[in-house]
């Protein structure tokens, strides 16, 4: 196993290096969606390519495509010049293709080793070598620069850390195509930094990468061709470089006059207000307030703790001491029913996990945070649920054949919207929201800001925790800064700025030793 | 770019039936093949005993339906009705008790023991798999102390359910009917019914949603077990005397119904109307057998085949169309 950090640098490549592999005409069908509807796309060794479109405009399908998971119903795909045939996930790994997907594919009862090794445990006299298979994973765990025992169970991890891992064991399989479907959706600057440099160094060898990203500010820092995907047909090819209005254009047809569009309303009275949490290992001595009308900002690295308070205040956890006080009115800690009657709502980051019920359709997960208000006698109003949740499903553009679609088969923004959505619904005078945009793009994030914007204005007020500190900054009245547990600062949002904000993130918290 | 999906629905109603319901499709093919291979299969009375054989295993499979929902698995039903059974016929005889009242002291039985399943589940956080395998000891070996070992004559007033209404409507059939439109009223319409799809297809996110999940888990394994113990009741009524070795291993019979019938035992899928059409599945196909004189052993082995072919095929279409 040649390990990539033993080779030197070369120098960056040069345009017109080889043709790995090329799509042709690629099509792809499901009952009622039309998902690719002729694609074409080549990608060269040593090089990132981004794949730009709206949710849903077929970017996951093209690459499900590459890797196995889909068989496509018409064109081709070459590999070196040669028409392959992708049947399995093995077909894919055999050529060389590695694929991380959107929507991770760990398994949660598993360690963080056994994921990373699964398939292809190392083996002695037959057995799995679990020494050696921590081994391998601690070096790539190191690779990618987080700090987690391999012996971690995949599900006590945050949703960053999962993705760090989805990169990792990506990484173990030395692939010549690397794809990556929105690999940032969910990380803070110092990992994204952090898995830049490795794409780089990567590229630099001669993989040829594929990129998925719905954070535009990122294609000209990584990429070096962009292919534009619209309503599943190839629409452009155009070098990273171009200005971001350009890509806007390309892929929503239509400019972004503004994509922070925050109407900020002067406080009204405290609504929630938090004392002094703590949770051994978690966070420690947290307080804040949260007034009607307001938007406040969690930042903070991974690992800071956001999710965590977010959980507790929610009752989905319990902490150990402090309380949370909802108009003055203390709540029971770890009650989520007594939380949800105190008007407080929140939006998982984990939508997979945490957020949808996949197996369900669209309908029934909008309306399950209404299912109890929709009751009568032990009835419930399903014409009414169906009536409000294609309501909410229009005012977020959630593309879909129809209500009854299953939420498995949207496409990844598209259900991160009906996480949101089912939230709308429930009108909570306190949400708190986990990582809202996360795989949502650029045009239908301006539309959950105005959304946020009118939920304010009547008065209600949202904590919004978030890896993506432009957004932060944008849509914040104040902004709150977490260090390891620790709540290490407040700023106004007229003097936040990234800097002053990732100062404050890294502030090395003493005397707390949690992780 | 999305297109409507109208050619199914423009077909005619009954094909787009069986084109989403393949064990509905299933049970036609096994109907008219049996109509060929036998000319006594398609006559009034003996559908009319296809039915009654149907009914005990349908409603215990109804109440399946509900667990199976939720991701969760009941192996005590068929004890649990014996238990029942025994109670009302000790209740109505040794004790003395009004027959009507000894029906509902049966009916309590049943819920007691889903409510004991649930709570041991959702509170004590055993596997299902566990708790109910545990309640099924408990409740076969109540029924042998209850009835010492032997069975107990039903009161008369009571083992005319196992009769008929008019001279044709056998009243286990008209009993499945009325369980089997609880069940969808249940499932589709109610608070209850609506969470436990929820709750099966994610827990986690039914928690974070605000449904109560231990509640609902009481909700659950309670209506199983009520619909055991009515399912108890038909049965010793048909055969006039309760028996504490009664229904031994109906629960599997009751689990495959509800899987054919294309419920996920992974939990959130599953309807009352594909349940019994599972139940009617393995009733036609004892009966077929025992029409064209198989051999008892030999139907074991077909209907073992038949259970995994057909959930064979549901699982191949779904995969086909998904
Ligand atoms: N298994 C499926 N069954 C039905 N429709 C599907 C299935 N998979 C994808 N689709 C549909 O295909 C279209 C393209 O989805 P895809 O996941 O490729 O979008 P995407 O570009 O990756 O979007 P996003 O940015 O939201 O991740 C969507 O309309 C989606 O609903
Ligand atoms: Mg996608």
């Amino acid at each position: 196993m040649s390990g990539p950090d033993e080779q030197d640098t070369p120098p960056a490549p040069e345009p017109g290096r080889p043709e790995i592999l090329r799509v042709e005409g690629l099509g792809k069908r499901f009952p009622g969606v039309v998902a690719l509807d002729g694609v074409d796309f080549g990608l060269r060794a040593g090089e990132v390519h981004v794949l730009l479109g709206e949710n849903g405009a077929g970017k996951s399908t093209l690459i499900k495509m590459l890797s196995g998971a889909y068989h496509p119903d018409s064109g081709r795909i070459l590999l070196d010049g040669a028409p392959v045939e992708i049947r399995t996930a093995t077909d894919a790994q055999r050529l060389g293709i590695a694929t991380i997907y959107q929507e991770f594919n760990l398994v949660p009862q598993l360690t963080v080793g056994e994921n990373l090794a699964l398939g292809r445990p190392p083996r002695r006299f037959g057995l799995v070598d679990t020494r050696r298979m921590h081994e391998q994973a601690r070096e790539l765990l190191a690779r990618v620069g987080i700090d987690v025992d391999p012996r971690t169970k995949v599900a006590e991890l945050g949703i960053a850390r999962m993705q760090m891992v989805e990169i990792a064991k990506a990484l173990a399989l030395n692939a010549r195509v690397l794809i990556m479907d929105e690999p940032t959706a969910v990380l803070t600057t110092t990992e994204v930094q952090r898995l830049f440099a490795i794409v780089r160094q990567l590229r630099d060898q001669g993989v040829a990468v594929v990129f998925i990203t719905h954070h535009l500010e990122e294609i000209a820092q990584i990429g070096d061709r962009v292919t534009v995907l619209r309503d599943g047909r190839s629409v452009a090819e155009v070098p990273a470089r171009t200005p971001e209005e350009e890509l806007v254009r390309l892929m929503v047809g239509r400019p972004i006059d503004q994509q922070y569009p925050r109407e900020a309303s002067s406080p009204g009275a405290p609504l929630l207000q938090v004392r002094g949490l703590s949770r051994a290992g978690a966070f420690t001595d947290v307080s804040f307030e949260l007034r009607a009308g307001e938007v406040v900002g969690v930042a903070g690295l991974v690992g800071a703790g956001r999710t965590e308070i977010a959980r507790a205040v929610f009752g989905a956890d319990r902490y150990d001491s402090g309380e949370v006080l909802v108009d003055g009115h203390r709540l029971p800690g770890g009650d989520v029913n007594a939380a949800m009657a105190a008007g407080l709502g929140l939006v998982p980051e984990d939508r997979k996990g945490q957020g949808l019920v996949l197996g369900a359709d669209v309908g029934e997960n909008l309306g399950l945070v209404t299912l109890r208000r929709a009751t009568r006698g032990g009835f419930v109003d399903r014409a009414g649920q169906r009536k409000a949740a294609g309501r909410v499903a229009a005012q977020l553009g959630v593309r879909m054949s129809h209500l009854g679609q299953e939420v498995r088969t949207l496409s990844g923004g598209n259900q991160q919207k009906i996480v949101i959505g089912k939230w709308l619904l429930a009108d909570a005078r306190v949400l708190i929201l986990d990582e809202p945009t996360r795989g949502i793009d650029v045009g239908a994030k301006v539309e959950i800001y105005q959304l946020i914007n009118s939920l304010t204005a009547s008065g209600h007020a949202v904590l919004m925790i978030s890896s993506d500190l432009p957004e932060i900054l944008g849509m914040s009245d104040r902004v709150l800064v977490m260090a390891r547990g620790r709540l290490v600062g407040e700023l106004d949002a007229a003097e936040a700025t990234q800097d002053s904000v990732m100062a404050l993130a890294v502030t090395e918290v003493e005397d707390a030793r949690v992780h | 770019m999305l297109v409507s999906t109208n050619v199914l629905s423009r077909q005619p109603a009954l094909r787009s039936l069986l084109a989403e319901n393949g064990a509905l499709a299933a049970l036609v093919v096994l109907a008219v093949a049996l109509s060929l291979l036998s000319g006594d299969f398609l006559s009034v009375t003996n559908l009319l005993n296809v039915g009654v054989q149907a009914a005990v295993t349908a409603i215990l499979a109804f109440g399946a339906t509900y667990v199976i929902i939720t991701g969760g698995i009941d192996l005590s039903v068929g004890a649990v009705a014996a238990l029942s059974a025994i109670v009302l016929a000790w209740s109505a005889t040794s004790a003395g008790l009004p027959w009507p009242v000894a029906m509902v002291i049966a009916l309590v039985v049943g819920l007691a023991c889903g409510l004991i399943n649930a709570a041991l589940i959702a509170y004590g956080k055993l596997p299902p798999f566990i708790a109910t395998l545990a309640m099924l000891g408990v409740a076969r070996g109540l029924a042998l102390v209850v009835s010492q070992g032997s069975p107990i004559a039903m009161p008369d007033a009571v083992s005319h359910l196992g009769d008929t209404i008019g001279g044709y409507l056998p009243v286990p059939v008209l009993v499945m009917a009325v369980m089997g439109v609880i069940t969808a009223v249940v499932l589709n319409r109610t608070y209850s019914g609506r969470a436990m799809y929820a709750l099966g297809g994610n827990e986690e996110a039914a928690r974070l949603s605000g449904i109560k999940v231990g509640r609902q888990k009481l909700v659950t394994y309670a209506l199983s077990g009520a619909f055991a113990a009515v399912a108890g009741i038909v049965l010793a009524s048909r055969l006039a005397s309760a028996q504490p070795q009664a229904a031994s291993g109906y629960e599997l019979d009751a689990i495959a119904a509800v899987v054919i019938g294309g419920a996920s035992l992974s939990g959130g899928k599953g309807r009352a109307f594909g349940t019994l059409v599972g139940a009617l599945i393995l009733a036609v196909l004892r009966n077929g057998l025992n029409l064209l004189s198989v051999s008892a052993f030999w139907q074991q082995v077909v209907i073992g085949v038949v259970i995994a072919l057909a959930v064979l095929l549901d699982t191949l279409r779904r995969r086909g169309s998904g």
